[in-house]
């Protein structure tokens, strides 16, 4: 670890925590349905959206009718979002003619399973690519499809877990708010008026926004060099604050003309927790209580330090067996040293690595680097916080309320050992809402490894419809164990609703596309359903008072009760699944053993 | 349910309009305005012709060049309508092969560097397109440069030296030098023509 690392990654921590506070309290007075400093401006586009879509501000919904809206929206976006993919071909602003006979010879075919991928990729906010931006879509696909979904999928999220928060703050009323006007709001004056201004720092900083078709360039050595670009900035800053990560290359923020510096770097990662950390505090002011809020951001911070500073290590320790072939992995004062491989060098190794770690803290799925080239360790982290429900920081709303799904479970788990019904914030957590929360936990874990289980045996005819290459491994890059990671790891980032890859596994074929869309629907509807039914159980219930038996929510012990509850399920979970990839992987590394296509060898270097 | 669907599709019809084409075109208007080089993307040019980006990296082989990383962006490397990385895992026969041949490559093309390899040179970047390498991939490449440009080595280091950036603020990135930027200032500074690459 070098200074500079350490301090990359303390003075990330430190503004965060700084910003925090501001943006939860503006999120809590914008949900309340108070006025803020941007209503002035805001307020008339608001009401206009209520007007055009027949919306009553002040009318509530059950938590029945809340779902049926979220179900709804889904529905209709994802039809939205899959006509413009197959109709892009018919479409304006499609300069490389994508979709049509004078396609370039590189494209990418839009068929109808990469289509329906897709399309539930970004409504359900995993934004996972199938597909590489640069060869298959047009820019009008990128604006009026994609960017959308960044907005919405954004927006449907804080608004179930608002609704879940009403469901502690209030008392013995079945309605828990209202779907339209949640996800309104979180639109017009939270995540537009963020998007727009780091939409214009980050074209400052360089990344493109135009609508000019591809640019050729004559290189000094008298080569060409197609230069894809098109309007980058507007999305890449709502995809990192949305938490999507839909990249509009294929190199998502390891692009340069996605992430062209070190500060945008920084801001980027910094732009894909903000929300969700603001969000502890919007909590905390919402239930009456700010403590309760830290006490989850605590939680939070602690397993984020872990992660980042063991994923740092690795990659900084980098790979000995490149060491021994001559190669200087030693960081030194010219030199990044580590794992380079699949990083870039403006990027850095912390930066890379806070990049990794973050991203699947939050349910972001950008990535900066290569997660496949990671130590085996280095991408042990990014895995295990996917498989933990991404639950630190968390993508906006899903983050905080799988922790609150959590921290059910953990209340639970601390009410059975002195045989009392737990409570939180003055409710009762009784059998709804433990079976509940566990159908959400377990929903997701089976997901990834029923689907990743499947997917290691599941044979298919070379050169057949449902996967051309061959039996569903075939599709993988790397063999052996680090094979078996990426497949893990891609029913992992689908069923979480990540979108950040093992990206050596090729998933454009219509079993892939087919399966991984599944585990996104599961994921994402696995989560959020239960996330209201228990917001419309909790609605209904009674406060009880505080007595001396009462477990208090806002101090240490529950902060490390909530930590353990965490980690306890997610190893009791993966654990066997995980030492077949990365940890069987991390001591072949060490003891310098090598996987070609079946065989394994010692190096003899 | 018909009357939440009738909502969902004006709601999505609406937001449609709003973040996917006035939120787009407002970023582009002002991008456009405010930050034109920028928003077109960075593209550098000689006598009106582009030669490429400031911020992507390009294929050099030449000995009187300075060569970027090993890429795995399309077929040859820095395909700027490809932009991937090679997603080899740490202990794969393919990626421990790839790094022999680049390290074999980097010594048989710098002769006069003894060191060991630095680690950007013998790895792929994330995006197939880094513009930039470390400074001690500069500096083990300047003999050979300078010997192609009959020039001294000191000459070429101040040149690396004054194009070279560090960390921003002293903690973020690394120190890197941008080499399509170097190699435009080889040329102009040490007024050589450059040779075409057979």
């Amino acid at each position: 670890m070098t200074m500079q690392g350490f301090a990359y990654i303390v003075v990330f921590f430190l503004i965060l925590l700084a910003l925090t506070k501001p943006l939860g309290l503006f999120m809590a007075h914008v949900f309340e349905g108070r006025r803020t400093y941007l209503h002035p401006i805001l307020r008339p586009l608001e009401v206009l959206v209520y007007k055009f879509c027949g919306i009553r501000e002040t009318s509530e919904q059950r938590w029945t009718q809340y779902s049926a809206s979220v179900i709804a929206f889904s529905l209709v976006s994802f039809l939205f979002v899959y006509a413009i993919q197959r109709l892009q071909g018919f479409l304006p602003l499609n300069p490389m003619h994508f979709s049509t006979g004078r396609a370039p010879g590189y494209a990418t075919p839009m068929t109808p399973d990469l289509a329906f991928n897709t399309a539930v990729s970004f409504v359900t906010n995993t934004n996972w690519q199938a597909y590489g931006g640069e060869q298959t879509l047009s820019y009008f696909v990128q604006m009026a499809a994609l960017t959308v979904q960044n907005f919405l999928s954004a927006a449907a999220g804080i608004a179930v877990l608002i609704a879940l928060i009403r469901g502690f703050v209030r008392k013995e009323t079945n309605t828990i708010g209202n779907f339209w006007v949640d996800a309104t709001r979180a639109t017009v004056y939270v995540l537009l008026p963020l998007a727009l201004v780091f939409a214009l720092f980050l074209c400052f900083r360089g990344v493109p926004q135009t609508l000019k078709s591809y640019q050729q360039a004559a290189t000094l050595e008298g080569k060409t060099q197609t230069i894809a670009m098109g309007p980058v900035a507007g999305q890449e800053s709502i995809k990192m604050l949305g938490t999507n990560g839909g990249g509009f290359f294929n190199a998502n923020s390891a692009h340069p003309y996605e992430n062209p510096t070190p500060l945008t770097n920084f801001l980027e990662v910094l732009s894909l927790i903000i929300i969700a950390s603001g969000l502890t505090y919007t909590f905390g002011k919402m239930v009456g209580d700010t403590r309760q809020g830290w006490a989850l951001f605590s939680a939070m911070a602690f397993l984020f330090f872990v992660g980042v500073f063991i994923c740092y290590h690795s990659e900084h320790a980098g790979n000995p067996i490149l060491a021994r072939l001559g190669v200087d992995t030693a960081a030194t004062a010219t030199q990044p040293g580590g794992n380079m491989e699949g990083k870039d060098v403006r990027l850095g190794i912390p930066g890379s690595a806070l990049f990794a770690t973050a991203t699947t803290d939050a349910s972001c799925g950008a990535v900066n680097s290569m997660h496949d080239s990671y130590t085996p360790l280095g991408g042990f982290i990014p895995m295990f916080n996917l498989q933990t429900d991404e639950v630190i920081f968390g993508g906006v709303g899903s983050g905080l309320y799988g922790m609150l799904l959590y921290a059910i479970v953990g209340v639970f788990i601390a009410g059975l050992m002195v045989g009392r019904t737990p409570e939180y914030l003055g409710k009762k957590i009784e059998q709804k809402e433990v079976k509940m929360a566990m159908v959400a936990v377990i929903a997701t874990a089976f997901s990834i490894l029923v689907f990743a289980a499947i997917c290691a045996v599941v044979p298919f005819a070379k050169n057949g419809y449902w996967n051309p290459p061959g039996p569903a491994i075939a599709n993988l890059g790397n063999p052996g164990a680090h094979g078996f990671s990426e497949l893990l790891y891609t029913f992992s980032s689908a069923s979480e609703n990540n979108g950040s890859a093992f990206s050596g596994i090729n998933i454009n074929t219509p079993w892939y596309n087919l399966t991984t869309a599944l585990a996104m629907l599961i994921g994402r509807f696995g989560f959020i359903l239960p996330t209201l039914a228990i917001a419309g159980s909790l609605a209904c219930k009674k406060k009880v008072p505080t007595t001396s038996g009462t477990l208090p929510t806002h101090g240490a012990l529950f902060v490390g009760l909530l930590v353990g509850v965490v980690v306890v399920i997610g190893a009791l979970t993966f654990f066997p699944a995980l030492s077949l990839g990365p940890l069987v992987e991390h001591f072949f590394m060490h003891e310098g053993k090598l996987i070609s296509a079946i065989i394994i060898r010692t190096v003899g270097v | 349910m018909r009357k939440q669907l009738s909502q969902a599709f004006r709601f999505t019809l609406l937001m449609t309009v709003l973040t996917g084409l006035i939120y787009p075109g407002v970023v582009t208007g002002l991008c456009q305005v405010l930050f034109p080089w920028r928003a077109n993307g960075s593209l550098l040019k000689i006598n009106g012709q582009v030669v490429g980006s400031e911020l992507l990296g390009q294929n050099f082989s030449g000995p009187e060049y300075f060569h970027p990383r090993p890429s795995a962006a399309g077929n040859d490397g820095y395909d700027a309508t490809a932009s991937s990385g090679s997603n080899l895992g740490p202990t794969n026969q393919k990626l421990i092969d790839r790094v022999k041949a680049d390290v074999a490559k980097f010594r048989a093309e710098n002769p006069g560097y003894q060191g060991p390899v630095p680690a950007d040179m013998a790895t792929t970047s994330g995006s197939g397109l880094d513009p930039d390498i470390s400074l001690a991939s500069a500096f083990a490449q300047a003999p050979r440069v300078a010997q192609a440009r009959g020039a001294s080595v000191d000459q070429i280091n101040q040149l690396i030296q004054a194009d070279s950036r560090g960390r921003r603020f002293g903690f973020l990135g690394e120190p890197r030098v941008n080499v399509l930027m170097l190699n435009l200032d080889l040329n102009q500074k040490l007024h050589l023509a450059p040779k075409k690459s057979s």
